[in-house]
């Protein structure tokens, strides 16, 4: 069996189009057709309408600013953490698989994947690819990478991701086939493949050759200053298509203001993460194009359901209530975004979008905490700068618990070691998470085993769930063992999920070709392969 | 700090002999100052919440992998370990190596010290005769219609905060006019061979110095073409402009000596607001990196370097305010 991406077209509002709303509908469909015709060259993914412009031409060089991580930068696709990593990543190098716009994983470097009936063997045929320097993409390369990524002593960012697999078991059938002999069935094991950092490297390289980085990526290495840029050129030889671009530089600008600068003084053509005021000073004056990346960021606040209050079911529905999800989107992300549904994943595959909306609702907030004898409630709101809105959302929810009785005091800690502090301290926080598919997202956060479970959700019926999706083959049924998990966590789950946040990006006005639907983080996403300047 | 002043009617030996001890113990001083500052700033970083493990971990924050983090950079020995290595490598010369990156501290500082180096000398080859200048103009008639000029305007500018000044700069000449690169993005390590980039910054990086060194200036004048040994020297028939530059001028300066060293402390150790909003990669973005990340060996390695620069620089006005102004010596 093979995963293929589903066909289905994910649901928007005409409203989510910009270049429809701008440009008119001829220039519109002319630009869909663009964007179909791309996808045909790239190997069945499935972009979204594009601001595309008539044909890719061919030439140029495309400067990207990004927010970086200064002079400790490296090229080791393995360590990245940051967007700035990510992005280099993708031009340099390729994963097995990598997300779609509705987070399934679409094939990559691996043509095909097939599992055995108890899912807890797969055979993963590559496709003809080469490194840079000419050798091809070998099953060899993809154990070794694994093997790297997995070492006990290092702390890859990938390792959690690749639990999984047993890779003392796993092999190299041929050159172009790795079975991989996993601990568990796991029937979503295509997304272990596509997970943030999960690089193919060549047999053999250490930490030292990355200097020098060889991948087979779209982009071929010219040079690399960390902090500063980076740059590198087309690969003409590779699988997926040459790129449009002759060179492509990553430049860094941690300042918001020096990206947006950057950007109308025509010193850079793409700017990452803008600031939705800014966005919405520029969008329509036609000096550079906005682009939102919708669904990029779950905005929520996390309530440890292990501890008082949060432990009484009833108070943690109260706070559900609480929320007016529009003022809180409003306020705190300048209403760039969507409002949630206390559920990860808005749109994405599993999503259980059949669920109603909830809304605020103070009087029965009220009612539900003095069934709790929670009433006159005083509770701690931990926060910090550590992303954009957090402190907004903080106050702003602390107004609207005021007028349920309850009292929040907001306390705002260090940025640099929030994510960490509120893991297991505090009862109530602010929380947000990047796009990954809807089983990572339990996986990773919701299981009692889970390694960063910040809202202590441990019920052992919930894990048997889990387990019971990753069995089963059929992916009708497992949708709906999701569906089951989801509606439990709607009426009774720790993330109190008020938005989705948009991602912000800004490009010059010759730039064509950047997707309009990915979330941050996935294929199509700072795919600058598929970018072109008219 | 402590000064000898020079015993009156000495002769010369033992003036020299005097200014060579009290070189000697302001060296000294300025070692210990440094030594200081180092063990400071690793005491401050350690209590610090979070360390470069969590720093890394970011929004991951998976306590196996904090843990195997923390084992891989050495950070799960005792502080006082770390600190004795990091001092025996420091009496080698060794700087360390980073612990976001693994590179050694000391490219860190090569790399960072020259925009920053640059930005800090086209700004005092600017600064010194843009604020003397000023300062002497408005001193020539005090309450005359230059001196209020100049001294509202320079009060003006320096209650503006650099943020905003750029902010506003930026958006102005660079936007709005289209006459100059509004960053230096891309750039990065070869400033001059774009020397259009180096203009605002620099803008924003006079324009507080040039305030504070030309009232220093103005102040100094107006005082000492008041005092008896001008209006005396007057007397005697001297031109006006004598008087003015070889009589008055010096004491004036001896201030504005120390407070330009003070500036130019300020510009090497990194002008981290200009660094940012022009993105110049320079010590400033070096150092503010470096703390978020918790990256303690480069913190420690840019405090060693701030510190020296600092004690060096303070000595250098120190001896030049003495030249110029000895009597005031004593004070220094």
């Amino acid at each position: 069996m093979t995963e293929l991406p589903s066909s289905r077209p994910t649901r928007r509002e005409p409203g989510d189009l910009p270049g429809l709303r701008r440009r008119g509908f001829l220039a519109a469909s002319a630009g869909v057709t663009a964007a179909a015709g791309l996808v045909l060259a790239g190997c069945g993914t499935a972009p979204g309408p594009s601001d595309t412009g008539g044909s890719p031409r061919r030439g140029g060089r495309l400067r990207a600013a990004f927010a970086g991580g200064g002079a400790s930068e490296t090229l080791d696709p393995h360590l990245g953490n940051l967007f700035a990593d990510a992005a280099r990543a993708k031009a340099l190098y390729d994963k097995l698989a990598d997300c779609g716009t509705d987070m399934a994983a679409r094939p990559r470097l691996a043509a095909k994947w097939e599992p055995n009936d108890t899912l807890d063997r797969w055979r993963i045929t590559l496709r003809k690819a080469a490194f840079h320097d000419g050798r091809p993409v070998t099953a060899e390369d993809v154990l070794y990478s694994y093997r790297r990524i997995t070492d006990p002593k290092k702390a890859y960012r990938a390792k959690a991701s690749l639990e999984p697999i047993d890779l003392a078991a796993s092999r190299a059938v041929s050159p172009d086939t790795v079975e991989f002999r996993l601990k568990r069935p796991t029937a979503e094991f295509p997304n272990v493949l596509a997970a943030f950092g999960a690089y193919i490297i060549p047999k053999g390289t250490t930490t030292a050759d990355f200097a020098r980085p060889v991948g087979s990526g779209p982009f071929r290495f010219v040079s690399f200053a960390p902090g500063r840029s980076c740059v590198v050129k087309r690969n003409d030889a590779y699988w997926d298509g040459a790129p449009h671009l002759d060179e492509l530089e990553f430049v860094v600008a941690n300042e918001e203001s020096a990206r947006v600068n950057a950007l109308l003084g025509g010193q850079v053509e793409y700017a990452h993460e803008l600031n939705p005021t800014t966005a919405r000073a520029h969008e329509g004056k036609g000096q550079i194009e906005i682009v939102r990346l919708r669904n990029s960021a779950m905005q929520s606040f996390a309530m440890k359901t292990d501890r008082a209050p949060f432990d009484d079911k009833r108070v943690r529905e109260a706070f559900f209530l609480i929320a007016d999800r529009k003022e809180l989107l409003d306020g705190a992300l300048s209403g760039a975004g969507e409002i949630g549904n206390d559920l990860f994943g808005k749109g994405y595959e599993y999503y259980a979008g059949d669920l109603p909306q909830r809304h605020q609702d103070l009087d029965r907030a009220r009612h539900l905490l003095k069934q709790a004898g929670a009433e006159d409630l005083r509770i701690t709101l931990d926060t910090s700068p550590v992303a954009a809105g957090f402190t907004e959302a903080a106050g702003i929810f602390r107004d609207q618990a005021a007028k349920a009785g309850v009292t929040v005091q907001v306390r705002s800690g260090s940025k640099d070691s929030y994510w960490s502090d509120i893991l297991d301290h505090g009862t109530l926080c602010c929380y947000r998470s990047g796009a990954m598919p809807i089983e990572s997202h339990i996986s990773q956060r919701l299981l009692s085993d889970s390694t960063t479970n910040a809202t202590k959700w441990h019920h052992k019926d919930f894990d048997a769930l889990y387990q019971q999706a990753q069995s089963t083959k059929d992916k009708k049924e497992r949708a709906a063992v999701y569906g089951r998990m989801q509606r439990r966590l709607h009426a009774e789950g720790g993330f109190l999920v008020w938005g989705f946040a948009d991602w912000i990006v800004g490009t010059s006005r010759r730039v064509r070709g950047v997707a309009h639907d990915a979330p941050a983080n996935t294929l199509d996403w700072a795919r600058f392969d598929k970018v072109w300047l008219a | 700090m402590t000064a000898v002043a020079a015993p009156p009617r000495a002769r010369a030996g033992a003036v020299e002999a005097a200014l060579r001890s009290w070189l000697a113990r302001r060296l000294l001083l300025g070692v210990a100052q440094t030594a200081a500052v180092v063990l400071l700033v690793f005491a401050l970083t350690e209590a610090l919440p979070g360390d470069a493990a969590v720093a890394l971990a970011g929004d991951q924050p998976d306590p196996a992998r904090i843990a195997a983090i923390r084992t891989e950079l050495g950070l799960d020995r005792p502080a006082a370990e770390r600190f004795a290595d990091w001092l025996l490598g420091l009496l080698h010369g060794d700087l360390g190596t980073s612990l976001a990156s693994g590179r050694p501290v000391a490219t860190y500082l090569a790399d960072g010290f020259g925009p920053t180096l640059l930005l800090a000398a086209i700004t005092v080859v600017l600064l010194v005769p843009a604020g003397v200048g000023l300062g002497v103009l408005a001193a020539r008639r005090a309450g005359s219609l230059a001196d209020r000029l100049v001294s509202s305007a320079t009060l003006a500018v320096y209650a503006v905060p650099e943020f905003a000044l750029g902010v506003l700069l930026a958006t102005l000449f660079a936007l709005r006019l289209g006459w100059l690169p509004p960053t230096a993005v891309g750039f990065g390590g070869d400033l001059l061979a774009h020397p259009a980039v180096l203009v605002l910054p620099v803008l924003v990086l006079l324009s507080r110095p040039v305030c504070s060194i030309s009232r220093l200036v103005r102040a100094g004048m107006i005082d000492a073409l008041r005092s008896p040994y001008v209006r005396q020297a007057t007397r005697y028939g001297l031109s006006t402009a004598r008087v003015r530059y070889l009589h008055a001028l010096p004491n004036a300066l001896a201030p504005a000596a120390q407070q330009l060293a003070r500036t130019v402390d300020w510009l090497l150790c990194g002008v981290i607001v200009v660094e940012a909003l022009f993105v110049i990669p320079g010590l400033g973005t070096v150092l503010m990196n470096a703390v978020a990340e918790r990256d303690v060996p480069v913190v420690q390695g840019l405090a060693v370097v701030f510190g020296v620069i600092a004690v060096v620089l303070n000595l250098g006005a120190d001896l030049v305010a003495r030249r110029l102004a000895p009597r005031a010596g004593v004070a220094a």
